[in-house]
This record gives structure tokens, sequence and C-alpha cells, in this order.
């Protein structure tokens, strides 16, 4: 079962570093709410075996099942669902700027791009007298 | 004693809660969150006296037992960075405050700031690593937020890069904490010490490694420093000089805590440390005297500047680790000043184009003065911070026979100061353009912060040779990890 489990975790993780390389802004978000999620689920699988609710007294101690990664995910769940929904804001505010859902391009790409434009643009004029 | 750990934590967050209930009226929070982080300043140095007096504080929240519990830990290391980030939080905050632009307008910037100041202070105090996961993530949060406030396209592109690549740096702390509870059933530091020489040493290595890459991506450590140039300089001023002098240091941090307390002897990653810390000083210097604008050239001499705080650490010897601290404490004092003046330079001259700017050493003397100092020191020349903190790096290095990395980190000065003076005879010398628009006048409560943080520069170089044996003190109980575990476990 743990393994099953593992194995989920290993295709979160696949799929969200996956849809964090795209271009599209929905795209990355996703992807990184599914990294958080793979990450989620191997603090629960933290935890060990499968064993019984950790209510004191119920059963026998030594069956019951470790309680602190259950606190630990639940900090994490309520992290990543307040910063998830940041990141959805820029992206809105980005779309109602850009009028596109497209990762812009880096500051020093452009300006090299337009450097070598403008340099173009210098070698056309010299060129024709 | 409670209450002097808990107060850098809660006063900040209460007063936060405040801010937000007296949000019409900005005079008020003003006031608010001044007195806030003159009341924290004044618990740490507290905090760092009775320290340094008796030796490391403990405490457990909400009465949980240790390793079971919320420790709060304050040792002479954790209290020295509380002191100086106290004190760069309020300077900073007089300065939004004069500014005007930003924390004037936006209602949240003031609460913000105090969840920010509160996020960095749980981040020095804390004891166990989930509660370190949980204050780097209420730091950062914050840190989000005041990177993109203003919408501006430009902020809200750099802001996507920043977010997401923090985001990714807390999946994988939370990844690193699952294996390491997985592995050894504990997630407080102290009980972690002890617990980790019991696994397998490959699997030792692979969790502090794991824990490393986490906290290189926050302190900016070759190759993880990537995203640093590409979105500190589009923040407003205020918010890019708090992050250039804190947020990275707090990943810096983290990563001398985790590999003194972790590790012992020859399972520390001394090679990589050091080969990283060679890489991230040459690469920071390049692409500084690679750019033209005052604030991406002055955000990747933070790169470099992190490759010496991981050089003294990389040695791993009292000398180095006291000489890393050192440098710690007046890296965060003079980059804070440098930020600040970058900004006095925009708001006076109104860009930050080395290519726009001429003559302000005519025109704006005072500012001349306050650029020059910390840039000065930064560089290392005598007699500012910089020469004494370098002097003791260099120092540390040759006592454990390091020559390449020592001979590097002097090459990596020169470069420094020839990208200072390109800064400076691009904005200060020459003659003043005819044709510029007349300056505009800075506000007191502008230059004043950065005055005063350019004298407190000054008094780190003076009070060098005690800030020396503070941080020694402080280096002894960083590789002795008893100190730390004993002061715990006692609780």
């Amino acid at each position: 079962m743990t393994v099953v489990l593992a194995a989920a975790a290993a295709v979160l993780f696949g799929a969200g570093t996956w849809l964090l390389l795209q271009r599209q802004l929905t795209r990355i978000v996703i992807g990184l709410s599914l990294l958080a999620h793979g990450a989620n689920l191997l603090v629960l699988l933290s935890a060990g075996r499968p064993a019984q609710p950790t209510f004191v007294g119920q059963s026998a101690s030594s069956s019951l099942l470790d309680p602190l990664p259950q606190a630990f995910v639940l900090t994490a769940i309520v992290i990543s669902f307040g910063v998830t929904t940041f990141l959805l804001a820029l992206a809105y505010r980005s779309f109602t700027l850009t009028r596109n859902d497209l990762v812009q391009d880096d500051v020093e790409d452009r300006l090299v791009a337009r450097l070598e434009r403008r340099a173009e643009e210098l070698r056309d004029l010299e060129g024709s007298p | 004693m409670n209450a002097l750990l808990a107060a850098p934590v809660g006063l900040p967050l209460a007063a936060a809660g405040l801010c937000v209930a007296v949000g019409r009226f900005r005079r008020a929070q003003e006031v608010v969150s001044t007195t806030t982080l003159i009341a924290v300043t004044a618990a740490t140095v507290a905090l760092l006296l009775r320290v340094d007096a008796h030796g490391a504080l403990a405490t457990q929240a909400g009465g949980w037992p240790a390793p079971l519990g919320i420790t709060l830990v304050a040792d002479r290391f954790s209290a020295v960075m509380l002191v100086i980030g106290a004190l760069m939080l309020l300077a900073v905050l007089v300065y939004a405050i004069g500014q005007g632009d930003v924390a004037r307008r936006h209602v949240g910037f003031h609460p913000v700031y105090l969840i920010l100041a509160a996020g960095v202070s749980a981040a020095f105090l804390t004891g166990d690593l989930f509660n370190l996961f949980v204050s780097f993530e209420v730091m950062l949060t914050a840190s989000y937020v005041l990177l993109t406030l203003g919408g501006r396209l430009d902020q809200v592109r750099t802001g996507m890069t920043y977010v997401v690549i923090s985001l990714l740096a807390s999946g994988l702390f939370l990844t690193a904490i699952a294996f390491v509870y997985a592995s050894t059933g504990t997630v407080n530091l102290a009980d972690l010490a002890d617990r980790l020489a019991a696994l397998p040493p490959g699997l030792r290595q692979a969790l502090v490694l794991l824990l490393l890459v986490v906290f290189g991506i926050k302190a900016a450590v070759f190759p993880l420093f990537f995203w640093l140039p590409d979105s500190y300089p589009t923040a407003p001023t205020a918010v890019t000089a708090v992050f250039a002098g804190l947020l990275t240091k707090v990943g810096v941090y983290a990563v001398i805590r985790t590999q003194t307390l972790l590790l012992e002897g020859d399972d520390r990653p001394q090679e990589l440390l050091l080969w990283a810390a060679g890489l991230t000083m040459v690469v920071g210097v390049i692409g500084a005297i690679a750019n033209n604008d005052i604030k991406r050239i002055l955000s990747f001499h933070i790169v470099s500047q992190i490759g010496y705080m991981v050089m003294g650490l990389a040695l791993f010897t009292v000398a180095g680790i006291a000489a890393a601290i050192l440098y710690i404490a007046h890296h965060i004092v003079v980059k804070t000043t440098l930020f600040l003046a970058g900004g006095l330079v925009e708001h006076r001259a109104g860009t930050g184009q080395l290519d726009r700017l001429s003559g302000l050493v005519r025109t704006a003397p005072l500012l001349g003065v306050l650029f020059l100092v910390p840039a000065l020191s930064l560089a290392g020349i005598p007699p500012f911070s910089g020469f004494v903190a370098k002097l003791a790096l260099v120092d540390a290095g040759f006592a454990a026979d390091r020559w390449l990395l020592v001979g590097t980190s002097l090459v990596v000065s020169l470069l420094t100061l020839f990208s200072m003076t390109k800064i400076w005879t691009g904005a200060f010398w020459g003659e003043p353009d005819p044709e510029a628009t007349a300056l505009r006048r800075a506000p007191g409560l502008m230059v004043g912060p950065t005055a005063a943080l350019t004298v407190l520069s000054l008094v780190v170089a003076v009070a060098a040779g005690p800030l020396l044996g503070l941080t020694t003190r402080a280096a002894e109980d960083l590789l002795d990890r008893r100190n730390y575990t004993e002061v715990v476990t006692d609780q």
C-alpha cells in the first residue's frame, strides 16, 4: 500500500514538474499545486504503516498511528492553499495587463533581442546608401 | 525568559493585526509599526546580552515537552542575527515611511511588513525543522506581497518568477522533512543531531544534502542563485533593501545551523561547500561587472558576497565560522545601506541607469558620501567593516590551508571594487548633465536611516575586536553541539 502511495507521489511530482515548465500561467499554477500535493503525500507517508486512529484509550498505544505527520500536513495544506490563491491572483493580474496567459520573456533576453534588432537596422542603413 | 524569546515573533504579529484594524489612518499605522519594531529591537538586544552572559536559552511553546513540542532556542548565533535583523527592519521601515509612495498608498504595506519581521525572527528562533518551514513560509508569503505591491507589469512578471521558485523550494523542503521524519522519527533539530548519527552514512549525507539544496535556493548559492538578480531590482527600494539584507541571510543562517548541528566531522560536505563558495563568489561578481543598472549590479553583489559567507562555513573551524558570522553581520548592514543609497539616487535623479546619470557628487555630495562609505566597505578597503570581515576570513582560510579559495576571494574583492567604481564614475563622477531637470529633494526620513546605517557600519568596523570575540564564542557554541542539544533537552 505504501509503495502504491509512494508511486502516486512520484507521479504527482513528475506531472507537476512537467506542467511547471509550460508557457501558460494556468498550467504553471496547476503544476505547482500538484508538486505541493506530492510533497504533502510524502509527509503523510512518513507516518509509517496504516494503523488505528489516534484516540487515546481506544486501542493499545503501540497500534496507534503517529499523529505528528498529520499535523504537519494540515499546516502544509493550508500554507499551499494560501500561496496558490495568491499565485492565481497574480496570474489574473498578468492577464488583465497583457491580455494573454503566457509567461513573459526574460528581461535580459528581450534586451539582447532589442540590441540585435538595432544593430541589424544600423547595418541596413549603412548597406543601402 | 519566555517573554524575551517570544517577543520578537509575537509582538510583530499582534501589531500587524492592529495595523489592519487602524487601516484607515496611515499615520496610526506608521506609529504602530515603528514602535513595535523599536520594542522588538530592544527585546533582541536584551536577549543577546543575556545569552552572551549565561549561554543559550530555550523554551517550549504550549508546554509540550521536547522533542515533541515546538522549541524556541536562542544561542549566540541566533541572537546576533536577531539583533541585526531587527535593526535593519526598523531602519528600512523609517526609510519607506519617508519615501512615501508605497507605504502611503497601500493599506497592506505595514501589516505585511510586520508579518515579514515576525517570520524572520521565527526563523532565527525556531528549534525544529517543521517550524523552520512554517516561518520560511510566513516570511516568503509576506515577501511575495511586498514584491508585487503596486501591480505593475514588470513587478507581476518578476513576482511570478520569484513565487514559482520559492514554491518549488518549499515543496522540496517539505519533501526533505518527510524523508527526515520517516528515517528518524523526529524533526526537532537537537534530537536530530543524535538520531541522525544512528543512520547509515549514505542516507544521512543524502538527507543533509537535500536540506542544503533547499536552503541553497533561498540563500542564492551557486548554482541556485539565478532567480535573485531577476526578481530583486523591480521592487520598491525599501522592499529590495529588506530582501537583500535579510532574506538571503535567513537562508545562510539555515545552512550554517543545519550543517554544523546535524553532521559531524567527515560527514560534512566540506569539498562541495568550498567549491560552491568559490564559484558563487566568482559568478556573482562577473554578473555585477556585466550590468549597467545600479540595483541590478547590487543584486549580483549579494550573490557574490554569499560566497564569502559559505566560504567561512566551509572551513568548519572556529575561526572560519566566527569570520562567517562577522561577515554576515557586516554584509547585512552594508548591503541594506547600499540599496537605500541607490534608492536615494533614483529618488533624486529619477533613474538608476548609469548611462543616464552623472555628476551627482557635485549636486548631491551627502549622497556621494552615503554611497561611498558602504561601497568601499563592501569592496574590503580599510578601515571599513568589509576589510575587517574579509581579513578574518582570509586569516581563517590561511590557517586551514585553503590557498586557492583565499586567492579567489582576494581576486573577487578586486573585481567588486572595480564594479563599485563603475557605479561611482557612472553616477557620481563627471560633469552634471546641464539639461537634467532639477533634482528632487530627498526627505529627511529617507536620508536619516541611510546615514544611521552608514554610521552603524563604521561602528561595526571600530568595534570589530569585541564583535569578533562574540562571534568566536558563537562559533565555538556551533561547533560544540552539546551547548545547543543540552539546553533544548533540559526543557
